[in-house]
C-alpha cells in the first residue's frame, strides 16, 4: 500500500525554533530517510517552496484565473512531503511517527492513502 | 529457441533447482540467491543469441557457482589486503557441473525454498518479492514493475528479507511437524497475495512483463505436484489453486476496455473461460470429496457454484448462503460476513442482510471500510430506499483508494439521484 506522509509546517513554528532544534530535524530526515531506504520503503520524497513563491491558477469559468500567491491562506502548509510502499496503514503512521517533525508542537504529519488502479478482489 | 518466451519460461522453471543445488553446497543462501539471479540475467542475454545449452541447468550451476566464487575471492582478497591474513580457498570444487542426482532433489529444494521465503520473520510484501526473485525466477526490474515501485526499492526490499531471514537463523531445511503446517499456510497465503496483486491489477502496460496470476499459478501447482496426497496440506493447496482457476476465468469479462469495472452480476458469462472452469470445478470436487475442509476449499466451492449459473437469477444462492456460513464458522472475518450478508438477501430478502451488516457496524476492522458502505448500499437499493442507498454509494466512493472503484461507485450513486 502507498501512502504520502505529508508534512504540514508553520512557518511561525519553524521560526521559532533554535538552531540546535533545526539541526536536529535536518539530522533526523536523514536518519529517517536512511533507515525507509534500507527497508525498500521508499518511493519519493520532495521539499516544497514557502507557498510565497506560489502562483494560482484558478478555475473561473471559461479563462482560468493566474493570481500570485497560494491557493489558500492558511497558517500551515504542506512543506514536504515523503512517498512509501509499506503492509499496512499502520506501519504508514508508525513511520510517520518517525519523521522528527512529529517531537515539534504545532508541525504534525498527515498520512494519507494513494489511489491505485485496481479492481475488486477476488 | 526462437521464441523468446520459452527461454524465460524454461529459466523461471530452472531457477529454484539451481538455487536448490548451491544453497545445498555452499550454505549462504543470501549470497547464493543474488549469484542464480545473475546467472539467470546472463542466460536470458546469451541463450537466445546463441542457443540454449545441453544441460542449461549445470550451465545455470556452474555460472552462478563462478559469481559466487568471484565474489568470496574478492571479499577475501579484501580481507587480505585489510589484515595481511593469506585465505586460500578450494574454487577449482566449486565450478564443478552438478551431477544429475543433485539436481533430482529439487522438489524437495523448491519447497524448501519457498519456506525460507515465506519465512514468519518478514512482512508480506516482502516474502511476496523475495519468492518471485527466488522460486519464480523474476527479474528484481520484474518485480518492482509488478508492484509499481523503483527498482532500487525492491533490490533493497528482497536484500533486507534475506538479511532478516539470516538474522532469524532459519536453515536450508524442511520445517518438521506443528511448525511444517504453520509454514505451509503462511506459504499458501503468499501465492494468495500474488494472485490477488495480479487479479486486481485492471490494466495497464505496468504489468506487460509480468503476469502475476499466471505465475501464482504456476507456482501454486507446483507445491500441489510437491506435496503428497496424503500431505495435510494438499487439500487446502488443491482448494486455492481451484479458487485461482475459477477466478481467472472471470478476467475477460470483470472490467470494460477503458478500465471499468464489471460486477459478478453484469459480467457477460459466455465469455467465461470454459476450460478453466472444467478444471477448476473437477479439481475442487474432487478435493471436497478426499480432503478435510478448509478456507480455500470452501472459497473455490463458492466460485464454482457461481460458474455454473448462466445468471444471478439462476445461481443456487441456498447454496452459496451455506458455503459462507461454514467459512465465516471456520475462519471468522468481517469480510466472509459481507458477503455472507449479499447472499442472505439473495435467499431472505435485503432486510436480512441489512441486519447482518448492522452487526458489523461496531467492528473496527471494517467499521470505515468502503466495502461494508458498498454492500450497504447495494442491500438499500435492493430493498427500494433510494436515498439511503445513494447516501452510502457516495459514502463507499468516498473512502475506497481504488480509482476504477471509485468510478463505479460514483457511477452507482449518479444513476439514484
Amino acid at each position: 500500500m502507498k501512502f504520502l506522509l505529508i508534512m504540514q509546517v508553520n512557518p511561525a513554528v519553524l521560526e521559532a525554533l533554535t538552531e540546535a532544534e533545526r539541526d536536529s530535524i535536518m539530522a533526523g530526515h536523514e536518519d529517517f530517510m536512511k533507515a525507509i531506504r534500507d527497508s525498500g520503503e521508499f518511493i519519493a520524497t520532495q521539499a516544497l517552496a514557502d507557498p510565497a513563491n506560489s502562483v494560482t491558477v484558478r478555475g473561473t469559468g471559461a479563462v482560468p484565473a493566474v493570481t500570485d500567491g497560494p491557493f489558500l491562506e492558511a497558517k500551515e502548509f504542506m512543506g514536504g512531503y515523503y512517498m512509501v510502499d509499506v503492509d499496512s496503514k499502520e506501519r504508514a503512521v508508525e513511520l510517520a511517527q518517525q519523521i522528527p517533525d512529529a517531537k515539534f508542537s504545532g508541525l504534525a504529519i498527515e498520512v494519507r492513502p494513494i489511489m491505485f488502479e485496481a479492481g475488486f478482489d477476488m | 529457441m526462437s521464441e523468446p518466451r520459452t527461454v524465460e519460461d524454461l529459466l523461471r522453471t530452472l531457477a529454484p533447482r539451481v538455487l536448490g543445488v548451491l544453497v545445498r553446497r555452499h550454505g549462504q543462501f543470501d549470497a547464493c540467491e543474488d549469484a542464480v539471479q545473475e546467472a539467470l540475467l546472463a542466460a536470458a542475454v546469451q541463450w537466445p543469441a546463441e542457443g540454449v545449452p545441453d544441460e542449461p541447468a549445470g550451465w545455470l550451476v556452474t555460472v552462478a557457482g563462478r559469481r559466487l566464487t568471484d565474489q568470496w575471492r574478492s571479499e577475501s582478497a579484501r580481507r587480505r589486503r585489510e589484515t595481511a591474513v593469506a585465505m586460500s580457498r578450494p574454487y577449482h570444487e566449486l565450478i564443478t557441473p552438478a551431477p544429475a542426482e543433485e539436481l533430482e532433489r529439487h522438489g524437495d529444494d523448491t519447497l524448501t525454498l519457498l519456506f525460507l521465503c515465506c519465512h514468519p520473520a518478514l512482512s508480506a510484501p516482502s516474502q511476496i518479492a523475495l519468492t518471485l526473485r527466488a522460486v519464480g525466477g523474476l527479474t528484481t526490474e520484474q518485480i518492482a514493475r509488478a508492484f509499481l515501485v523503483p527498482e532500487t526499492t525492491m533490490a533493497q526490499r528482497i536484500s533486507r528479507a534475506k538479511q532478516k531471514i539470516k538474522e532469524a537463523g532459519a536453515t536450508f531445511s524442511m520445517p518438521a511437524g506443528p511448525e511444517r503446517a504453520g509454514r505451509i499456510a503462511v506459504v499458501l497465503q503468499v501465492l494468495y497475495l500474488i494472485f490477488n496483486e495480479g487479479y486486481t491489477a485492471t490494466s495497464g502496460p505496468d504489468l506487460q512483463n509480468v503476469e502475476l496470476t499466471a505465475e501464482a499459478i504456476r507456482l501454486t501447482r507446483e507445491v500441489r505436484r510437491l506435496l503428497a496426497e496424503d500431505d495435510t496440506a494438499a487439500g487446502e493447496t488443491a482448494g486455492l489453486l481451484a479458487l485461482m482457476l475459477l477466478t481467472d476465468s472471470r478476467r475477460a469479462t470483470r472490467s470494460t476496455p477503458d478500465g471499468g469495472l464489471v460486477p459478478l452480476a453484469e459480467q457477460d458469462r459466455s465469455r467465461w473461460d470454459a476450460d478453466l472452469i472444467r478444471e477448476g470445478t473437477e479439481l475442487i470436487e474432487h478435493t471436497l470429496a478426499t480432503a478435510v475442509p478448509g478456507p480455500y476449499q470452501i472459497q473455490a466451492a463458492i466460485a464454482a457454484v457461481h460458474a455454473e449459473a448462466g445468471s444471478t437469477k439462476e445461481t443456487d444462492w441456498d447454496q452459496v448462503l451455506v458455503l459462507y456460513e461454514l467459512l465465516d464458522r471456520m475462519s471468522p472475518n468481517p469480510m466472509v460476513t459481507l458477503n455472507r450478508a449479499i447472499a442472505s438477501a439473495q435467499v431472505y430478502g435485503p432486510k436480512a442482510g441489512l441486519d447482518l451488516l448492522d452487526s458489523l457496524a461496531a467492528d473496527k476492522r471494517v467499521a470505515r471500510h468502503h466495502r461494508l458502505d458498498a454492500v450497504r448500499a447495494h442491500l438499500l437499493e435492493l430493498a427500494g430506499d433510494l436515498d439511503a442507498a445513494r447516501e452510502a454509494y457516495v459514502r463507499a466512493a468516498r473512502r475506497t483508494v481504488s480509482l476504477p472503484e471509485q468510478r463505479y461507485l460514483e457511477a452507482k450513486a449518479a444513476a439514484l439521484r
